[in-house]
């Protein structure tokens, strides 16, 4: 067995796992302060792509002034997408909003690379293509940055939890009638916890659209996304992360033996089969709450 | 004055247990039916095969997912998934000489075959999860399509269907293509009429509705809800079947990829949720609608000198599946067929209106 390449093709996969779970966490958060699986998500991180690349490269605004103004909009739109469509649909069954979900999802594929153009488009971070070497394996500089970048977002995440605003998020995630009972503004977390799924977007779709250009395949993310929330556990953090590092290995060493014996193409069905076995297995995910309704 | 009704009232059990309760419905039944029987005769070549028959078929497709969506109250992310096992498998076995008229149904079964395993596997979980490993299911059965030589036929093949006769009869032109697809449509869209009078259709109403209610009142959900997998899988792949027979005339994996899945749940929940009539109204929009939009902006860019890019021109499907999803859902959740059935009662009494009760 050739280590160096088994650890060249694991390092990369963990860097490219922890970039699939700064796209989950969007759906972490927002399924746990309201218990709605966001199927927008990955048409989200291509927005965010998007508009970074069209302020950035487009209007010549400075990047990381561009990526500030990105965060508000993304934030901004988040909020309004809960405002406007997914409170009209509470009390309604859960497949209605899913499908909801799934149709703005639809919505912003078309309407995006409609108003922003199809083709591929560049988005320049700054980083230099040639990769970094240590002791003989190759590792790609975006992928390491984008994967500094993904847990800096989750510690972030984690501290913002600990202050005053995420303990109201916790406390909603954990019972929504008890928070209104004392008084917390239930509606209003939720929507925060939108404007904060916006905002993770964003970043996800900077530092994919850095790595793979800017087109609409971004939002093709959102099965990666979904594999990595689901192998997790839908409503936990830390499980993201896990799951993120875990599937971006499994996804790039599985393929990196198998491929040569059948012919190639396995790296696309992993996140499937992650997802398929998980839920046969334990649809709770790694560090899930066990309080999935079974029929 | 066109129903020349004052209400809806039946004397008889038997005019309760009716399918079409209104004397007018039935004769305009039969003159959609009659219609649709003479339609080659009436309308071009063009028109037939370009726009009726794949509308029938959509239809078919439709009426099949409804069963499971709106009937059954299931959601399925990969329902071209399993119309492209129905389509492959009959065509190879057409092609290695079985019969139609059986290679119809042995596709179906196959297809609620595969598409029971992956309704098994999540349908222990609910929701969110059987969204979700319906869109695995669809991931995986397009990968194995394109990645199994024996399949497809090499990547990047096309598979020509064989020429095929039925009950004796070869299907080699345009009208005996229509009629075989008139009469799968039917064939389909009476089964689903009958659906809801059935102790399997009520079971599946009560499970869509609550399904610990329907538990307490011992209707045995898992099965009903395997059962609705497997009837749905199995009408869907015989849809595929003749999409790819009457329609395409060739299969490729491209005719079945999650964009046709999510074009098939617009139908449905465009048209509304368990609902026939809305599932014929709900294809028709969804396949109609982009072709007319993009002629319009076309014709609309010729003759006004605007500049619409062909960029935006090639989004407006997308654009027009997503926001009448998110529409309807939003603000007529019961779709089309809540249209259609607000207009009818507005007529059924018409212009005696204070005859309504309500």
């Amino acid at each position: 067995m050739d280590w160096a390449l088994f650890g060249e093709l694991a390092i990369n996969g963990a860097l490219t796992g922890l970039m699939y779970a700064l796209c989950a966490l969007g759906l972490v958060l927002i399924y746990k302060t309201s218990g709605v699986a966001n199927l927008a998500q990955g048409a989200l991180v291509m927005t965010g792509g998007y508009l970074v690349a069209w302020l950035a490269m487009g209007l010549g605004i400075p990047l990381p002034l561009a990526i500030l103004v990105g965060l508000a909009c993304l934030f901004l739109m988040g909020f309004l997408i809960e405002r406007l469509a997914l409170r009209t649909m509470i009390g309604q069954p859960a497949i209605m909003i899913v499908m909801l979900t799934l149709g703005l999802e639809i919505l912003l594929r078309g309407l995006v690379p409609a108003l922003g153009g199809s083709n591929l488009r560049r988005l320049d971070l700054g980083i230099p293509a040639k990769p970094l070497i240590v002791a003989d394996m190759f590792i790609n500089r975006a992928y390491l940055f984008g994967g500094a970048v993904a847990l800096v977002a989750f510690a972030l995440a984690g501290l913002f939890f600990a202050s005053r605003r995420g303990v109201i998020l916790r406390a909603v995630s954990d019972d929504q009638p008890a928070s209104w009972a004392v008084g917390i503004r239930v509606e209003g977390a939720i929507a925060l916890s939108w404007g904060l799924a916006g905002m993770v977007a964003l970043l996800a779709g900077v530092l994919w659209g850095s790595v793979q250009g800017v087109d609409w395949t971004l939002s093709l993310l959102l099965v990666k996304a979904l594999a990595v929330a689901i192998l997790g556990g839908l409503d936990s953090i830390p499980g993201a992360l896990v799951a993120g590092l875990a599937l971006g290995v499994a996804e790039s060493v599985i393929p990196g033996y198998i491929d040569p014996l059948v012919g190639g193409g396995t790296r696309d069905v992993v996140a499937s089969l992650a997802i398929l076995l998980t839920t046969i297995a334990r649809p709770q995910g790694l560090f899930g709450r066990e309080h999935i309704e079974r029929i | 004055m066109y129903y020349r009704l004052a209400g809806v009232y039946r004397t008889s059990y038997a005019g309760d247990r009716a399918i079409l309760k209104i004397p007018a419905e039935r004769w305009q039944v039969a003159g959609l039916f009659a219609a649709a029987l003479a339609s080659p005769f009436l309308v071009s070549n063009l028109y037939l095969t370009g726009y009726l028959l794949p509308w029938l078929i959509w239809s078919m497709a439709a009426l099949s997912l409804n069963l499971l969506v709106g009937w059954a109250g299931q959601i399925h992310l990969g329902y071209a998934a399993v119309m492209a096992i129905g389509a492959y498998s009959a065509t190879h076995m057409v092609r290695a000489g079985v019969p139609f008229e059986a290679a119809i149904v042995l596709c179906g079964v196959l297809s609620a075959g595969i598409g029971l395993v992956f309704g098994f596997a999540s349908l222990r979980v609910k929701g969110l999860y059987l969204a979700v490993s319906t869109l695995a299911m669809q991931y995986l059965v397009d990968w194995t399509i394109n990645h199994v030589p024996a399949i497809s036929g090499g990547s990047q093949a096309t598979l020509q269907v064989p020429s095929f006769t039925v009950l004796w009869i070869p299907i080699d032109n345009d009208f005996a293509r229509y009629y075989l697809a008139l009469f799968g449509c039917a064939a389909v869209a009476v089964f689903l009429l009958n659906v809801r009078r059935t102790a399997f259709g009520r079971a599946l109403a009560a499970v869509r509705e609550k399904d610990y209610a329907a538990a307490v009142l011992g209707v045995n959900t898992f099965y009903f809800k395997l059962m609705a997998f497997w009837v749905s899988s199995m009408l869907g792949g015989m849809a595929g079947a003749l999409l790819a027979f009457c329609y395409y005339r060739a299969v490729t994996p491209e005719q079945f990829h999650l964009d046709v899945s999510i074009q098939l749940l617009a139908m449905v929940i465009v048209g509304g949720l368990a609902s026939v009539i809305g599932s014929f109204l709900g294809a028709a929009l969804v396949f109609f609608a982009p072709i007319v939009l993009n002629n319009g902006a076309g014709a609309l860019a010729g003759g006004l000198g605007l500049q619409i890019g062909g960029e935006l021109r090639s989004q407006i499907p997308l654009i027009l599946y997503g926001g009448l999803i998110a529409g309807f859902l939003l603000f007529e959740p019961l779709g089309l067929a809540k249209i259609w059935d607000n207009i009818r009662n507005y007529f059924l009494v018409w212009p005696f209106r204070h005859t309504r009760h309500s």
